[in-house]
């Protein structure tokens, strides 16, 4: 059996050493020498203010602003009290889905909410759905142009030029092929922001 | 629906376009005839006082495999527990509980990585990069020497033995895993993967809340979490978090690189054994049910819920748990590569699934992860079918039953019936006593057949070494961590033992040419009998319950009744 053990010991502290520290620490240089945004978590800044990832979903909730999907990644502890959790949508910290089974009353009665929130009889799905991360970035195209008039009233603009801005907005599949069409809910407000503030 | 079947073709092609030759280049690693690395190989053997050309007995195989294990765990086990004294924690986390620890450490040196934990919030980057991507490679690279051994061991012609456990590992790390995983984890960075010791970035969103970025050493630890089929993620959601699964390529990449190793194996094997055939045959077997499970998955999900109907706009599918990037289809292949290959990972939350795509997702663990399966065991996992099936055959013709030239004895098929109890045991006997001992009842989120159904994901998963999960069942609890942890143990060794006995016992074995009236183990005809020989013993061991939860959940929202 000790035969054994010298083998399996030194394979184990060698690997550590390849896999476990090399291995992540050549990629983070390469990563961080060649791709320096992407490897930084795709962020945006305003200034030298940091509004957010390109990639990571935030909660809109204001009129003026087209909105997001729910999100199931909703508590945080408390700043005031760390034994309580308070509500926080888009909590980046803590990813997470409802996890809801496709018979959960809970589940039928949170998307008739939702559903009654946005007056629409069958929206598209994903307004009344929550998404896997609870950071969902997208909507699709036909949930941000059913949104249009209501930031056209709120901004005071025409909604035609709300509706060109979310088409302008629309991302394709890639190569045609690949994924499914979609807007990126921060991208498109911060274009909101700055062309019909 | 033609986009998304487009999506599937396109998957398919390109993962038998790269599978192929990935294959046959292990064929050449495993029988020594690539050596391009033979120095850095000596570096890392002589220290560890080994000479790779040296033979082992299927006993030493397996016992050297253990000990590596044990080691692998035992040093997984106190980094997990003593993070808080160790550099690298950022935020400043906790040691890790015995019974998480315990379950982690088991979870990522069966190759389950089954997260009992929430990876942002639990785990510092010294606990997820030294001690989680370093599991990631070895477990995946001792399930590889396996699959090896036991190709050496089926073509072997009155030899003691089946290889050395430690030169297979080490040209698995060194040959396959390592250069892929530095391949793959550029590519992932580029698609928008965070790649970074910090920790994290606080940003004011632009109505003026905070959030707080989770960020961390994500790409290297992905790249090698799909390579070795681990599944283990960096951060709760795991693939579905956008800085995991960054865009629609990074999906395409992540599901190929799923299921690429797992299917190279039937090749593999195939040139090992010196009859390509005969992979082709195990592939086109594993490639039947992998298309049935799509297709009905598939369905379900784009179908979507019949109680949700009145609600969303027609032909939307089921998108609760689903991100806009990856809509029906793009969730729906992956959940059917990472059951099939025991990966694990997922890029949908697997409780919201329909009840039909849940049942898939859940049958593909229970039949032992043999759909492609593991890197190495799901082709192992295979063989033992295989063995069985070769078994029926003789039977029904009542000749011996011969697998490549050598007669199947009677220790042989006494070997493969005994793994027919592995899943039996973990998935219903251990969920058994979960709910008599009144353990499940609390962990269960929903009501009904439902929470049956996340009771049942959980240990079958684990016993399958998968380590997906439906996510609203609360595992981290003392009492499901240690039998979910023995349940991995159970999938894990329960398999690879008696295959490397079967594999040194038939190395042993005189081979006899084929004669007129030998059973070939290549054409449709033994193709067919090898998937209806497994769809028969999984549906006879897990109809009854699948009936209880799935099945009863389907039948009860066709009737509009929730719970």
């Amino acid at each position: 059996m000790l035969t054994l053990l010298r083998p399996a010991l030194v394979l184990t502290a060698l690997f550590t050493v390849l896999t476990g520290l090399a291995y992540p620490l050549a990629i983070t240089g390469l990563a961080q020498g060649l791709m320096p945004r992407q490897a930084n978590g795709s962020l945006i800044t305003r200034g030298d203010r940091v509004v957010g990832s390109e990639l990571i979903g935030q909660a809109f909730a204001g009129p003026r602003y087209i909105h997001a999907r729910p999100s199931a990644a909703t508590s945080a502890a408390d700043p005031a009290d760390a034994t309580k959790t308070v509500d926080a949508p888009y909590n980046a910290a803590a990813s997470s889905g409802s996890n809801l089974g496709p018979s959960s009353k809970a589940l039928l009665e949170a998307m008739q909410a939702r559903a009654d929130a946005l007056g629409v009889a069958q929206a598209p799905a994903d307004l009344v759905t929550a998404s896997a991360s609870g950071l969902d970035p997208h909507i699709s195209p036909a949930a941000a142009l059913m949104q249009a008039a209501r930031v056209a009233t709120a901004r005071g603009v025409a909604p035609a030029r709300v509706e060109a801005l979310v088409q302008r907005h629309v991302e394709g599949r890639s190569f045609g092929v690949i994924g499914e069409p979609r807007v990126n809910v921060l991208a498109l407000n911060l274009a909101l922001d700055a062309e019909l503030p | 629906m033609t986009p998304d079947l487009l999506q599937a073709a396109l998957y398919a092609a390109l993962l038998v376009v790269i599978a192929v030759p990935l294959g046959l280049y292990m064929a050449r690693v495993f029988s020594g005839e690539a050596t391009f690395l033979a120095p850095l190989e000596r570096a890392l053997l002589a220290p560890a006082g080994i000479r790779g050309e040296e033979g082992q007995h299927w006993t030493r195989y397996a016992l050297s495999l253990i000990a590596f294990n044990a080691a692998g765990f035992l040093v997984l086990f106190l980094l997990l527990r003593f993070q808080n004294l160790l550099p690298l924690n950022p935020q400043g986390f906790d040691g890790v509980p015995a019974h998480l620890a315990f379950n982690t450490a088991i979870s990522f040196v069966t190759n389950t990585n089954w997260q009992s934990y929430g990876g942002e919030t639990t785990l510092s980057h010294l606990s997820q990069m030294v001690g989680l991507t370093t599991q990631n490679f070895v477990s995946a690279a001792s399930g590889m020497a396996v699959a090896a051994a036991v190709a050496r061991g089926f073509a072997g012609r009155q030899v003691r033995t089946i290889g050395n456990f430690w030169s297979d590992l080490v040209r698995s790390v060194l040959y396959v895993l390592l250069p892929l995983s530095v391949l793959l984890a550029i590519a992932f960075v580029a698609t928008g993967m965070p790649q970074t010791l910090a920790a994290s970035v606080d940003a004011t969103t632009v109505e003026g809340g905070r959030q707080t970025l989770a960020l961390g050493p994500v790409a290297s630890q992905i790249a090698i979490k799909q390579l070795g089929t681990n599944g283990g993620g960096f951060f709760n959601v795991n693939s579905a978090h956008p800085f995991e699964n960054p865009t629609a390529i990074s999906n395409l990449l992540s599901l190929l690189a799923i299921l690429a190793l797992p299917v190279a194996f039937c090749f593999t094997y195939g040139r090992m054994v010196g009859d390509r055939r005969q992979g082709v045959a195990l592939f086109a077997a594993m490639g039947v049910m992998l298309v049935l499970a799509f297709v009905v998955l598939y369905a379900a999900e784009r179908i979507g819920n019949p109680l949700h109907a009145g609600l969303v706009a027609p032909g939307s599918g089921n998108m609760e748990g689903k991100d806009v990037r990856f809509g029906i289809i793009g969730s729906a292949l992956w959940a059917v590569a990472t059951t099939a290959a025991s990966n694990g990972s997922v890029n949908a939350m697997h409780d919201s699934l329909t009840p039909l795509g849940g049942l898939v997702a859940m049958l593909q663990m229970q039949l032992g992860e043999i759909v492609f399966g593991g890197v190495g065991v799901g082709l192992t996992g295979m063989l033992l079918f295989v063995i069985l099936t070769v078994f029926l055959a003789g039977l029904m013709v009542g000749r011996t039953p011969e697998y490549l030239g050598k007669k199947i004895e009677a220790r042989e098929v006494k070997l493969a019936a005994l793994t027919l109890m592995v899943m039996p045991i973990g998935a219903l006997a251990l969920a058994a006593i979960a709910i008599v001992a009144g353990a499940a009842q609390g962990s269960i989120q929903d009501a009904g057949p439902h929470g049956l159904s996340e009771l049942l994901y959980a240990y079958s998963s684990a016993t399958g070494n998968n380590g997906s999960a439906f996510a609203g069942f609360n595992a981290n609890v003392p009492f499901h961590n240690t039998m979910l942890g023995l349940a991995m143990m159970l999938g894990r060794f329960g398999y690879i033992v008696p295959i490397l006995a079967i594999a040194g016992s038939l190395a042993a074995k005189k081979t006899a040419p084929a004669s007129a009236g030998t059973f070939p183990t290549h054409g449709p005809v033994f193709v067919v009998l090898l998937v209806v020989t497994i769809l028969i013993v999984g549906a006879l061991t897990f109809l009854p319950v699948l009936a209880l939860g799935p099945i009863a959940e389907q039948v009860s929202i066709l009737a509009a009744k929730t719970f």
